[in-house]
C-alpha cells in the first residue's frame, strides 16, 4: 500500500513539471504585453520601462523560467503585477473560498445525485425513472450563468431570501457564509448531480443483474441491504473514479459560477489575472489547481483500495 | 485556534461598535480596483474609491471649475512658472500627522521619484517645491503648464500621510492612510473594500455615513439585482439596456452625467507599414467614413438613447467643445462622392474592435452604415491586451477604442494628437497642430486656450486621425432611500451631503 502510493507521488512530480513548462509557455505566446495593460491608460515610456524590469519581461524566456522555477522550489510564487501581493498569499487566501464552494456543491451534487441515480435505476421503466432522467437532462442542459441569474432574480431580487452575492468567511460568520454560499453551491452541484445521476443509474443497473445479487434476493433479504449493501457499494467504485473526476470539472465551473456571483475565489482570480496579463498569477493558479486534481486522483486510487478487496491482493 | 479566538473576538468586536442606526452605505462597482496607493494606481474604480479616501488639492464643480479642497487659494506667477498654493488649516491625515506645506512638497516628491509611480508623466513640469510658509508652498515649473490644476484634481493631487508613506515605502497601498472623509479600514481582493468615518476630518458636518463598503460586482445584471435586494444602496456604470427600467422602478434613484471620456475609431495613418494603405493616406476617405455614420441612430439603437452622440474629442456639454462643428447627420450620397472622388467605389476597412459585446454590437452598427457608402468593413474582434498591443505596435488598420477622459482638455487631445504623444497611436504628425496644442498648454488664460484647440480642431476635424462616435454616460443607480447625490462628469462618487433619508 505504502509502496503503491509512493509510486503514484514519483509519478506526479515530472507530470507537474510538465504542467510548468506548459502554462508557461502558453501564456508566453498569448498576444499581449502586461506591460501595456499595467501602465494604465497614458502608457508613460518610464512606466512601461519600469514595469518590464521589475519583473524582468526582457529577459529571454529561458531565463524567465529558470527564475520563476527557482523561487517555486522555495515555496514563493512571485509577485501579483496587478496588486503588488505575493501570489501565494492570494492563493492562501481565495483557495479556502473555492474549495469551500466545491465541497458544498459537491455535497448537493451527492445529495441529489446518488439517490436519484439509485432509485432511477431499482425502478427502470416506471415513471419515477422518466422524471430523474428529465430532471437530470435539464441540470446537464441549462448553463450555469442563466440558472444563476435566474435564481438571483427569484430567491434574491422577488423572495428576499438570500444575498443576491458577495462572500463571507466560514469563521467570520458561518451563517451568513453558508447564506452566500448556497445559491452557487446549488447552480455549481446541479449540473453535477445531474452526471452522478446517470452513472449511478448505469452502474447500478450493471450490478443489479450480477448474479449475487440475485443469490442476494434468493437467500430472502430484504429489497433495501440488497439494494445498498450489496449493489451500491459495488456500483460505487465507478462513481469515485468520476467524482475526482469531477473535481476538475467542479473547479472549471467555479469559474463562471463565481463570476456571477462574485465570489472572491480561485476561479474569479485566474479569470482577471489572465485579463491583466498577470503572468506570475495564472502560472501560481494553475501549478497549484494541477497538484490539487493530481492529489484528488491520488486520493481516489486510495479509495478504490479500501473499497475493492481484490485490488489489494493484486498488489 | 487562532482563527476561532479571532472571528469570537471579530464577532465580539461587531456586537459593540454596531449601533443599531449606524449608517452603513454600500457601493457595487464594476471592478475590483487595483493597488490602493494614489501615485501607483491606475484603476477608475480606484479612483472612486479615493474620493472617499484621500483628499485632493484641488477638486471639480459638475461644470469642470476648479474649486479649493486642502488648498484654500491659488495664485500664478506672471511668467506662468509657479504656482503658489494656500493650505488649508487644521487638517490632519488619519494617522494623526498634520497636513502642512512640508507634507505637499513630501507628496509631489514622491509622485515624482517613486520607482513604482505612475503619476511621473503628470507631474513632469513641475522642477521643485519650495515650502514658503507652514501652509504655503510654492510651485516652480520647468515650463508653464495650465494642466497642472487640473492633475492636482485628481491622483496627482491626493494627499498622503508623509510619515505613512515614508514607512511604507510601495507597500502603501496595503494600508492607505490619507486625509479624506473616511479611513481605511480593510480590504478582501476581488470582495470588498471597507471605510469607516474619520472623526478628525475637516469637513466632516458634511459627512453622514459612519460605513462605506466598495463591492466590486462585475456583471451588470448582478450588480442591479443587488440593489433591488437591497444588499447594495447604489451603484456605478448602469447597463445603458437597464436605464428604462430603474426610472420606472419608484423605490430606485437614477442619476447620470456625460463624461469627459469619449469612443471612436482610431486610424493607422503612420504607424508602420500598415498605416500605408488607402484608408490611412487619405483623410478624403476617412471624411466618407465619417459622414455615412448617423451617430444619432448608434446612440438610440446600441445605447437606448443614454450616450451623447459626438464628433470631437470633448463631449458637446464641455467648455471646450467646438460649437463651430456641431455633430454632422448621416449623408450617404455625399460620403459616396467623397469616396468615388478619391479613387474608389468601394474599399475594404478592417476595424479591430473588443470583444465585448457592447462594443461589438455598436461596431456591427457601423459596419452597416458604412456598407452603405461603399465600405467593407470587416471586424476583428480581440481580447483587449492583444488589441492595444497591436494597436500600440501599428499591427492594424483601425481600432475602435476610447478615452476615459481628463479634466483638462490637454488630457483628451495633445498625447493623442502630437508627434510625439504618447498615446498617439495613430503616428498623426501635423507641425501646425503640434504648434496649437503645445501653446493651449502654456497659457493660462481660458478664452486664448479655447481659441487655440478651436483651431486644432479646425484641421483635426478634416484629417480624422480618430473617427469621434460617442461620449459614454456615467450612470448611477441608487436605492430610494438616498439623497443629496450630486453626479459630476468624472464618475467619482462624492459622498459630502448624501445621506438616508
Amino acid at each position: 500500500m505504502l509502496s503503491y502510493v509512493a509510486r503514484r507521488i514519483a509519478i506526479a512530480i515530472p507530470t507537474l513539471l510538465l504542467v510548468s513548462i506548459f502554462v508557461f509557455v502558453l501564456q508566453k505566446l498569448l498576444p499581449g504585453d502586461p506591460a501595456l495593460v499595467l501602465a494604465g491608460e497614458e502608457r508613460d515610456p518610464e512606466v512601461l520601462a519600469f514595469i518590464r524590469e521589475k519583473y524582468r519581461l526582457n529577459d529571454p524566456i529561458l531565463y524567465q523560467y529558470f527564475y520563476w522555477m527557482k523561487a517555486m522550489l522555495q515555496g514563493d510564487l512571485g509577485i501579483s503585477l496587478r496588486t503588488n501581493q505575493p501570489v501565494t498569499q492570494l492563493i492562501a487566501d481565495k483557495l479556502p473560498v473555492t474549495l469551500q464552494l466545491a465541497t458544498m456543491a459537491m455535497i448537493i451534487a451527492f445529495l441529489i445525485g446518488i439517490p436519484a441515480g439509485i432509485l432511477s435505476a431499482v425502478r427502470k421503466g416506471t415513471l419515477t425513472d422518466y422524471l430523474a432522467n428529465l430532471v437530470a437532462l435539464s441540470g446537464l442542459s441549462i448553463p450555469n450563468f442563466w440558472l444563476g441569474i435566474m435564481l438571483i432574480m427569484l430567491v434574491s431580487v422577488e423572495l428576499g431570501w438570500l444575498p443576491a452575492s458577495g462572500y463571507e468567511s466560514l469563521f467570520v460568520d458561518p451563517v451568513r457564509s453558508i447564506e452566500t454560499m448556497i445559491m452557487p453551491a446549488f447552480v455549481l452541484g446541479t449540473a453535477l448531480a445531474a452526471t452522478l445521476m446517470r452513472h449511478t443509474r448505469s452502474a447500478m443497473l450493471g450490478v443489479l443483474k450480477a448474479d449475487y445479487v440475485r443469490t442476494a434476493r434468493a437467500k430472502g433479504l430484504l429489497e433495501g441491504p440488497v439494494v445498498i449493501k450489496h449493489a451500491f457499494r459495488n456500483a460505487l467504485l465507478p462513481i469515485v473514479t468520476l467524482s475526482a473526476l469531477l473535481f476538475g470539472e467542479l473547479l472549471a465551473g467555479a469559474v463562471l459560477t463565481e463570476q456571477i456571483f462574485t465570489i472572491p475565489g480561485f476561479g474569479k482570480l485566474i479569470v482577471d489575472a489572465v485579463f491583466t496579463r498577470d503572468y506570475a498569477v495564472v502560472q501560481g493558479v494553475v501549478i497549484c489547481t494541477a497538484a490539487g486534481f493530481i492529489l484528488m486522483n491520488l486520493i481516489a486510487d486510495i479509495l478504490y483500495f479500501l473499497l475493492n478487496p481484490r485490488m489489494r491482493s493484486s498488489l | 485556534m487562532r482563527k476561532e479566538l479571532l472571528a469570537a473576538l471579530f464577532l465580539g468586536a461587531t456586537a459593540l461598535t454596531s449601533p443599531v442606526l449606524a449608517a452603513d452605505l454600500r457601493i457595487g462597482l464594476q471592478d475590483d480596483a487595483d493597488i490602493l496607493d494614489p501615485d501607483q494606481s491606475r484603476t477608475f474604480v480606484g479612483r472612486i474609491v479615493y474620493t472617499s479616501l484621500c483628499d485632493k488639492l484641488v477638486d471639480i464643480t459638475p461644470d469642470l471649475e476648479i474649486i479649493p479642497q486642502l488648498a484654500t487659494g491659488w495664485s500664478w506667477s506672471e511668467d506662468g512658472k509657479s504656482l503658489t498654493m494656500d493650505l488649508r488649516e487644521g487638517v490632519t491625515f488619519h494617522d494623526g500627522t498634520p497636513f502642512d506645506a512640508e507634507a505637499v512638497k513630501a507628496n509631489i516628491e514622491r509622485s515624482k521619484t517613486l520607482p513604482e509611480s505612475r503619476r511621473k508623466s503628470e507631474v513632469k513640469s513641475i522642477e521643485t517645491v519650495e515650502v514658503t510658509g507652514p501652509l504655503q508652498v510654492k510651485i516652480n515649473l520647468a515650463a508653464p503648464d495650465a494642466t497642472l490644476l487640473a492633475q492636482f484634481a485628481d491622483r496627482s493631487g491626493m494627499m498622503v500621510s508623509p510619515t505613512a508613506a515614508e514607512a511604507a515605502g510601495a507597500d502603501f497601498g496595503a494600508k492607505p492612510i490619507c486625509s479624506g472623509p473616511f479611513k481605511f479600514v480593510e480590504r478582501v481582493q476581488q470582495d470588498r473594500i471597507v471605510l469607516e468615518k474619520f472623526d478628525g476630518y475637516w469637513n466632516k458636518d458634511a459627512i453622514h455615513f459612519d460605513k462605506v463598503t466598495f463591492l466590486p460586482i462585475p456583471d451588470t445584471t448582478v450588480r442591479l439585482a443587488n440593489l433591488r435586494s437591497g444588499d447594495i444602496d447604489m451603484l456605478e456604470r448602469l447597463a445603458a439596456t437597464d436605464v428604462a427600467s430603474v426610472k420606472g422602478d419608484g423605490s430606485l434613484g437614477y442619476a447620470e452625467a456625460v463624461s469627459l471620456g469619449y469612443q471612436g475609431i482610431t486610424v493607422n495613418v503612420n504607424n508602420g507599414e500598415r498605416g500605408d494603405n488607402p484608408f490611412g493616406n487619405d483623410p478624403k476617405i476617412r471624411q466618407a467614413f465619417s459622414m455615412s455614420l448617423d451617430r444619432d441612430a448608434i446612440n438610440q439603437v446600441v445605447f437606448e438613447g443614454a450616450f451623447a452622440p459626438g464628433n470631437q474629442p470633448f463631449p458637446p456639454t464641455s467648455p471646450w467643445y467646438d460649437k463651430d462643428h456641431p455633430v454632422q447627420g448621416r449623408d450617404v450620397e455625399k460620403a459616396k462622392a467623397l469616396l468615388k472622388e478619391a479613387g474608389y467605389d468601394s474599399l475594404d476597412v478592417e476595424v479591430q474592435v473588443a470583444n465585448n459585446p457592447v462594443q461589438t454590437q455598436m461596431m456591427q452598427v457601423v459596419q452597416a452604415m458604412a456598407g452603405e457608402a461603399g465600405f467593407n468593413v470587416k471586424l476583428k474582434t480581440m481580447e483587449f491586451a492583444s488589441l492595444l498591443a497591436d494597436q500600440s505596435a501599428g499591427n492594424y488598420q483601425a481600432s475602435q477604442v476610447g478615452w476615459s477622459g481628463r479634466v483638462d482638455p490637454d488630457g483628451n487631445i495633445h498625447q493623442f494628437m502630437t508627434c510625439k504623444g504618447g498615446i498617439n497611436d495613430s503616428k498623426i504628425c501635423l507641425p501646425e497642430v503640434d504648434k496649437l496644442l503645445d501653446e493651449a498648454r502654456t497659457s493660462t488664460d481660458i478664452a486664448t486656450r479655447k481659441a487655440k484647440y478651436d483651431e486644432a480642431r479646425d484641421i483635426l476635424i478634416n484629417e480624422l486621425p480618430i473617427i469621434y462616435l460617442y461620449h459614454p454616460t456615467w450612470i448611477w443607480a441608487l436605492s430610494g432611500k438616498l439623497e443629496g447625490f450630486t453626479p459630476y462628469p468624472d464618475g467619482m462618487i462624492r459622498l459630502e451631503n448624501v445621506k438616508f433619508k
